[in-house]
């Protein structure tokens, strides 16, 4: 199997071919059209700020790519924001796979902290990419911004207010936690989706 | 709901772990891959990678061990000691750690918490903070591992470094440092009630109780410790179920 990660300015993706390394499969780190498109599986890593991720793609045409590819991708993080319509993270345009806009957490109780940082419970799991995942499981999350709630979600969290934690729609899979940072939760996520 | 965190840290010299560590579990207690493994295997939260080593000569060893240590370790941690540069972090970064912290360097140009802010995202630049109550009653920043005192007080010190751009704070109460008897509650909750990032108290966690007392009264959102974990005092298993039953919410 042919596992692509999509190489652009974004902070995991040494983590996430770890991860993958981890499970005995040796993924190509790539900008390259052709190669991302003949992948098997492709995944869509993120770390870092929305507006500058998607000049990236853009500059590199790799946002048309990603929207039109066949095979299963998996978002990851910041990968999964861009997969939305739009964020409010400098009031960025998205890719718009996902029918749903990226906020920023409002917490009205000052004691609430944002970015939320650490291991958070997902729960409503609702596909195969959480096959052997028990809900109430937790995965270690690092974000400022959430994916509201709507026809896609297959995974919610609570912080601030329940929100998206996965999506899914078609092929398009999104994870708002990192898996590749999960332990043995993660891990499997992982699998399943190389099983897809 | 988002629990709190329990954080081993392990001190480097050299790509050694430096304290005695003897765990029947692991062949080399001096690896520090080995004891990350370990530490992660019983449940713990996230890492730190504390590199104390002197010499400049072996940076290059410590992207090395970062590179093995995120090869192995499938849980987020932090690297610390030294970090001067936006290269300095990069490299660290695309070795596959998850966060830098930084220290003495920070406050003596506190401009490098914006760039690194700017550059690598304030989610992975954590500011560690010694610090020190003095006669006074009032609690200052110690630089250089607490060889230096400042005429900084920490809660300015901290509010600043939010302002620049940290995305965490990871504050070593001196005093109550290698003491065992419980972290530094007060400032450790006075910044966790003003500031809007998570704190990481550390220093003085000797049992299972001083951490329910860190995360209760000390507001913290993550707590550090060493050698309670490296000499086997505190097992991280039976520490969080001990949380767990205090209602404290924690990742079992």
């Amino acid at each position: 199997m042919n596992t692509v990660i999509i190489q652009y300015n974004a902070g995991n993706i040494q983590s996430v071919l770890y991860a993958l390394e981890r499970l005995g499969v040796q993924a190509t780190v790539t900008d390259q059209v052709e190669t991302i498109q003949a992948a098997d599986k492709v995944i869509f890593p993120g770390v870092g700020e929305a507006s500058t991720a998607m000049a990236y793609l853009e500059e590199r045409g790799l946002d048309k790519i990603i929207k039109d590819l066949q095979q299963p991708v998996l978002g990851i993080c910041l990968g999964m924001q861009l997969m939305c319509t739009y964020s409010e993270e400098n009031d960025t345009k998205c890719l718009g796979i996902f029918e749903t806009q990226v906020k920023l957490f409002k917490p009205t109780d000052a004691s609430i902290k944002v970015p939320q940082i650490g291991w958070n419970t997902i729960a409503n799991l609702q596909s195969n990419l959480f096959k052997g995942v028990s809900a109430e499981s937790y995965t270690y999350f690092v974000h400022g911004y959430y994916a509201a709630l709507g026809e896609h979600t297959i995974a919610t969290t609570n912080y601030v207010q329940p929100y998206s934690s996965a999506l899914h729609k078609d092929n398009f899979y999104g994870v708002q936690f990192h898996p590749e940072k999960s332990a043995k939760v993660g891990e499997q996520i992982i699998q399943n989706f190389l099983n897809l | 709901m988002l629990t709190k965190r329990i954080i081993p840290c392990l001190d480097i010299k050299d790509g050694r772990t430096v304290k005695g560590i003897n765990f029947e579990q692991i062949r080399d207690a001096g690896d520090p891959i080995e004891l990350g493994a370990l530490y992660a295997e019983q449940g713990a939260d996230e890492l730190v990678f504390l590199d104390i080593t002197a010499t400049i000569e072996k940076r290059k060893t410590l992207s090395e061990l970062v590179n093995k240590i995120a090869h192995r370790i499938n849980i987020p941690f932090t690297v610390g000691g030294g970090i001067k540069t936006e290269d300095d972090v990069s490299v660290l970064l695309q070795n596959g750690a998850d966060k830098i912290s930084v220290n003495t360097a920070a406050f003596l140009d506190p401009t490098i918490i914006k760039r690194f802010a700017k550059n690598f995202g304030s989610q992975c630049v954590v500011l560690a903070i010694d610090a020190k109550c003095e006669q006074d009653n009032k609690w200052y920043v110690y630089l250089n591992g607490g060889r230096t005192k400042t005429d900084k007080l920490v809660t300015d010190w901290a509010m600043e470094a939010v302002d620049l751009g940290v995305g965490e704070i990871l504050l070593t109460s001196m005093n109550h440092d290698g003491t065992k008897q419980g972290f530094a509650l007060d400032i450790t909750a006075q910044l966790g009630e003003s500031l809007p990032v998570p704190i990481i108290a550390s220093g003085g966690g000797g049992n299972a109780l001083h951490f329910y007392d860190v995360f209760t009264q000390g507001k913290a959102d993550a707590a550090l410790a060493a050698s309670i974990f490296h000499y086997k005092e505190v097992a991280i298993p039976d520490l969080k179920q001990y949380l767990h039953q205090k209602g404290v919410s924690i990742r079992l």
